[in-house]
């Protein structure tokens, strides 16, 4: 700390080139020191992964249709990232999905092109087990692993895990596989948007 | 007692509507023809059943087990044969189909040989949890939670009061009234023995100040088993009083934790039937297979309060009341407030049906038009979870399904007061049921697509590996060819030798 006082800055003045000279060197020192830090954090914590890939994943519902043109929601959400994909190529993410990244990327909503499909209801996959021969084509076609067998066994679906691809229909050589609507049972179905709904106590008490 | 009495915040005055149905005693009805069981009548995971059609049961046979543990095992309720287990018609609000065991009842009646556990008073917590697990007990105040989890009480905290809920706030429901005015006696008895479960220093059995024939007869049963730990409460009526939430409120002054439970407060609640229940199952060693159920409404000719079989069908019970008189608009199970319509009388009672109310169409008057929300904030003075509905409402009508949680929507007990005082008639309600289950599915799609997402990852890492691994055995056998080939270079310089030999007598010749 250097005070002047009136009168008596003359002599002192040699000093203040000493000060600005150590606030300099001080600040210089800071930002060195900082920008050492901010270096070694940039890549000691560095993320590997693109944040925005996992987050446009995060939104695609994995089927792994391939519908949009991609081995996979993977690959796809990689090309959306990149610029090479468009968001619309997803049916059965449809409308809901395409909102959420359009959101996610601030970019406008458009409709589902129509090239890569039509948004259809939730489907299952399901084996007719009297003409199944046994061939492991759809086993080899499924890219989540829900179809059990062995070759010459008969095949069947794990329901819980078919995400209604529809992968396995086309290897099918005896066309036994049906792909069927996700029956609506009192575990998931859900209270409609009311309209106009009856509040049975609303004219009793009023009236 | 008043004056340590709390109020809690929101809710409404509402006419009682009880008197048709507690005018006559509890009439008890006999088995009839046909037994419906649904395999899932509580809240978790549906029971497993344990008999194949054919089979012969008996009254009180488990005829279904727990399935996991938020499950409630399922007694035959009457003696029969099992003729299906398919799906049948349930008393739910999808009006849908579900798994159900029928049984043909023989007429008989005939029970199983009853186990009590009657010296309960020195048995072990553990026990009496297993027999009301046993004995498939669930929740009766409507919400049927399975009761022995209930009972367990918290290692962390000691357990302070348990609350025997016997409010029973909704208008036009009276069965656990009439229940306490007639069986007051095993309502206190199942007070001790859930005391003796929990481990808990003293009960509250909680009514609300408009059933005076319950709290005298409460009072005398009180008198009878003098244990000091039991007390009586007269709660003021007003509804929801009978919320849970609501109840602990009004008793201790206390508020559970929006995102917590009453046992982080150290107290548990249970009704008033449910302790009936216990009784039964721990004294005389009966598992659930009946329950009081209210049959009221200007559609039923003779309003009363029955106690039916588990899985009598809704047809037959209002046959037992006389049948249905006039022009009857809806049929709801449950009060109401909180009750839901039915598709058809061939559901049958389950072990939450607390009420059936046929309801005529002068009594259900279509609803009036809605219209615009004008913000009055009416809703959020009647909410007694101190929410917002307005706010909810909207998020709702956008789809923000976000934003409604933020405001709360899963605190919402949907005790439909907002949807009473809106003026502007909108139902509340029915907004906040439909936005529920709509994030209840796509919570559920989305764990779907994170385990596809998994699996489809697994499946990669496999097929790569695979690969490589073929790579590899590929490689290694063209290295195992090479070295047999060097090891035969003498070999091969002997068959070349031989070969520049042949080679130079074809060239002589």
């Amino acid at each position: 700390m250097v005070s002047v006082k009136a009168g008596a800055h003359h002599y002192l003045l040699p000093l203040t080139g000493f000060v600005m000279l150590t606030a300099i060197l001080a600040m210089t020192l800071l930002a060195l020191v900082f920008g050492a830090l901010l270096g070694y954090a940039a890549t000691k914590f560095r993320v590997e992964d693109d944040p925005v890939v996992e987050r446009i994943v995060a939104i695609l519902p994995q089927t792994q249709c391939a519908q949009c043109g991609y081995p996979g929601c993977r690959p796809y959400a990689e090309a959306i990232a990149k610029g090479e994909a468009d968001i619309n190529q997803c049916p059965p993410g449809g409308e809901a999905g395409i909102r959420a990244l359009a959101e996610l990327l601030d970019r406008e909503p458009k409709p589902l092109s129509a090239e890569h499909g039509v948004e259809k209801p939730k489907l299952l996959a399901v084996i007719d087990e009297q003409t199944c021969i046994g061939c492991t084509l759809c086993i080899q076609a499924c890219p989540v692993d829900a179809i059990v067998g062995a070759a010459k066994q008969m095949h069947t679906v794990i329901e819980a895990e078919c995400t209604g691809c529809e992968l396995c229909v086309a290897p099918c050589p005896v066309n036994c596989i049906d792909m069927v609507e996700v029956p609506v049972t009192v575990r998931n179905w859900k209270w409609p948007e009311p309209e106009k709904w009856l509040s049975p106590m609303k004219d009793a008490a009023n009236g | 007692m008043a004056e340590r009495l709390h109020r809690f915040r929101g809710g409404l005055e509402l006419p009682g509507m009880k008197e048709a149905a507690t005018a006559s005693p509890i009439r008890v009805m006999p088995p009839p023809k046909r037994i419906v069981l649904p395999l899932s009548q509580h809240i978790g995971e549906p029971a497993k059943p344990r008999v194949a059609p054919g089979e012969r049961v008996l009254r009180g046979q488990m005829v279904a087990a727990a399935e996991g543990i938020i499950s409630a095992a399922i007694h035959a309720s009457t003696s029969g044969t099992v003729v299906a287990i398919e799906d049948h018609l349930v008393p739910h609000p999808s009006g849908l189909a579900a798994p159900c065991i029928i049984i043909d009842a023989d007429g008989r009646d005939e029970a199983i040989e009853p186990v009590p556990l009657s010296d309960w008073e020195n048995r072990d917590a553990g026990e009496i949890r297993e027999r009301v697990r046993d004995a498939g007990i669930v929740g009766l105040g409507g919400a049927a939670f399975p009761s022995w989890i209930k009972l367990s009480g918290n290692r962390d905290q000691p357990l302070d009061t348990l609350i025997l809920n016997g409010a029973e706030c909704e208008p036009c429901i009276s069965c656990d009234d009439m229940l306490m005015r007639e069986r007051a006696d095993e309502v206190i008895s199942g007070a001790r023995i859930m005391l003796r479960a929990l481990h808990a220093r003293h009960c509250l059995v909680a009514v609300e100040d408009n059933k005076p024939e319950a709290a005298e007869a409460l009072q005398a049963a009180l008198a009878k088993f003098a244990d000091p730990r039991i007390e009586l409460v007269i709660v003021p009526s007003r509804y929801p009083q009978g919320g849970e939430r609501q109840l602990i409120e009004t008793l201790t002054g206390r508020e559970v934790p929006h995102d917590g439970l009453p046992l982080d407060i150290g107290i548990v609640c249970h009704n008033v039937a449910t302790a009936a229940a216990v009784h039964r199952a721990v004294v005389h060693g009966e598992p659930l297979t009946s329950r009081i159920v209210t049959v009221t409404g200007g559609g039923v000719a003779e309003p009363c309060n029955v106690e039916a079989r588990i899985g009598t069908r809704m047809s037959e019970l209002i046959a037992f009341c006389g049948g249905y008189r006039g022009d009857v608009a809806r049929l709801i199970m449950g009060g109401p407030m909180m009750g839901f319509t039915l598709r058809s009388d061939d559901a049958p009672v389950i072990k939450a049906s607390n009420c059936l109310l046929a309801g005529t169409a002068e009594e259900f008057a279509p609803r009036r038009e809605t219209l615009p929300c004008i913000r009055c904030g009416a809703c959020a003075d009647a909410c007694p979870a101190s929410l917002l509905p307005q706010m909810l409402y909207w998020h709702t009508r956008a789809r923000d399904f976000e934003r409604v949680q933020e405001y709360d929507l899963f605190d919402c007990i949907e005790c439909g007061s907002c949807d009473l005082v809106c003026p502007s008639q909108i139902p509340l309600v029915s907004h906040f049921r439909y936005a529920k289950t709509e994030i209840w599915g796509k919570n559920e799609e989305r764990a779907k697509a994170d385990n596809a997402r998994r699996r489809h990852e697994a499946r990669q890492a496999r097929l790569e590996r695979e690969a490589r691994e073929q790579e590899e055995k590929r490689r290694r056998k063209l290295e195992a060819l090479e070295k047999m080939k060097s090891g035969d270079a003498k070999k091969a310089e002997i068959a070349a030798a031989l070969e520049r030999a042949q080679k130079r007598k074809e060239e002589r010749s």
